[in-house]
């Protein structure tokens, strides 16, 4: 079952960034796009585990501080080397004035 | 006077004891440490454009055009010599900056026009674009940390001579050939293969095939022709015209401390003239590139200016990069665990001792 867990408030984020959420031992990215729209993955970087909230979100895409790989944040995908595993992502709501983020009961 | 013995060859491979001890040591993917600057001002450093990089590469190529044709145009007289010698550093050195920048996907805000410059940049230098990018990936990861680093230009004791012979490339385009052929006949070594993904090696071998085939072409052109020119264009600039990537390159680590965790410690930021800053794409703001890869080369300056409270102070003329790097390379031949320690300004904030007093032991260890 999806837990609603909340994230960060709507103005916490700016068009086209990324904040770094951590809950449960585990560290997370919430994403606002362009257009304002929220999304989330996994925090860290599937190639060496370095915190994607501190890299460049250009368009649909985060681009990774560490060797510059990118993902697309809406699909997970990964889309520039050395990224080659794609990134896990999650469900996003805006309750109110703030933004939760999907969990399953186990996370 | 008593004399040293030459250090021992410390190991610098990537699958023997020296990579096993980094990992125990906690050296491998470290965190390493960056200056504090505020998101909002990284955010504006890091973004992309289009505009510098397409105006540096068309300078770059109009001025390739310009002196290959006054090159051919006075072949056999001596007017050749300057368009040559400016051929061969826009060539064999300028190649350098624009395969790293390109690397890294910061040159240009479009991705394919990184991609294609990359690819271009790769050839010029002679490296496998595929190989090298994960390489390069690595040196990233483990900046001179020895058995995990590919990229150490110094492996201590460093030989003078080979250094020398490297600002006329002989020995490095040799090497870099050789490899070249290896990966086109499908042989990675192990090192090689530490560090590409599985998946990624008919890649690499593909484009060493792509590369050998456009450098034999050449080859067979000046002995169908009977004229060194077809070198003089392809492949020869790695020779006569490497002099300023080795200038720039070997200053950017040499001498300081291997396996440490901090950029302020093992990189080089030098101050240069407009000119070597322009071959070079800035590059000469080494500390600042390495804690922060996302920022493009043309905000490195102003990278530079926001945190160099933070940071030792910048080598002021590549001369003065030399005369300090020279005397400890040569010191270091003899002397295990020796590194020039840089000084940190009062306003920066301290480094982690500990790396310093335990490099001596990790040099003899190695
Ligand atoms: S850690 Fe993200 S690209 Fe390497």
């Amino acid at each position: 079952m999806t837990k609603w867990i909340e994230a960060c408030g709507l103005d916490d984020i700016e068009p086209e960034d990324v904040l770094r959420f951590d809950h449960g031992g585990a560290s997370f990215a919430i994403y606002r796009d362009p257009a304002g729209a929220f999304f989330a993955t996994d925090g860290l970087c599937t190639h060496e585990r370095v915190h994607l909230a501190d890299g460049l979100v250009m368009g649909d895409q985060i681009e990774c501080p560490k060797h510059n790989g990118r993902f697309n944040y809406k699909t997970g995908a990964a889309l520039r080397a050395p990224v080659c595993v794609n990134l896990r992502i999650y469900p996003v709501r805006v309750a109110g004035d703030r933004v939760e983020i999907g969990l399953e009961e186990t996370q | 006077m008593t004399t040293l013995p030459f250090v021992q060859k410390r190991d610098y491979s990537l699958t023997g004891p020296s990579a096993r001890r980094a990992v125990e040591l906690g050296l491998a993917s470290a965190e390493w440490y960056h200056s504090e600057v505020p998101r909002k001002v990284m955010k504006e450093l890091m973004q992309r454009r289009d505009g510098p990089a397409l105006r540096d590469t068309a300078i770059w190529i109009g001025l390739l055009v310009l002196s290959a044709a006054g090159g051919i145009a006075f072949w056999g007289s001596w007017t050749a010599v300057p368009f040559f010698m400016v051929y061969g550093v826009l060539y064999g050195s300028a190649c350098d900056s624009r395969w790293h920048e390109c690397g890294h996907g910061t040159a240009f805000r479009t991705q394919w026009m990184n991609d294609v410059v990359y690819h271009i940049a790769s050839f010029m230098v002679m490296r496998n674009p595929v190989s090298w990018r994960w390489s390069h990936a690595r040196h990233h990861t483990d900046t001179i940390i020895v058995g995990r680093d590919p990229e150490i230009a110094f492996m201590h004791p460093t030989g003078i001579l080979p250094n020398l012979l490297h600002f006329i490339g002989i020995l490095d385009i040799w090497a870099s050939f050789k490899v070249l052929l290896r990966n086109a006949a499908g042989i990675l070594t192990a090192d090689e293969r530490d560090y590409i993904p599985e998946r990624e090696i008919p890649k690499a071998i593909l484009a060493a095939r792509i590369h050998v085939a456009i450098q034999g072409a050449a080859v067979v052109a000046a002995i169908w022709m009977g004229s060194i020119l077809p070198l003089m264009l392809i492949g020869g600039p790695r020779i006569y015209g490497c002099w300023h990537m080795f200038m720039t390159g070997l200053i950017q680590h040499g001498g300081l401390a291997e396996d440490v965790v901090d950029h302020r410690l093992n990189s080089r930021t030098v101050l240069m003239n407009p000119i070597s800053r322009w071959i070079y794409w800035n590059m000469n703001y080494h500390v600042e590139h390495h804690m922060f890869p996302m920022v493009p080369y043309h905000a490195l300056p102003r990278l530079h200016a926001l945190i160099k409270h933070d940071l030792p102070p910048a080598n002021p003329s590549i001369w003065s990069a030399f005369r300090e790097m020279v005397p400890a390379i040569l010191r270091q031949r003899r002397e295990p665990g020796y590194y020039l320690r840089r000084e940190l300004p009062p306003t920066a904030r301290p480094y982690r001792e500990e790396f310093h007093t335990t490099v001596p032991e990790r040099a003899s260890m190695g």
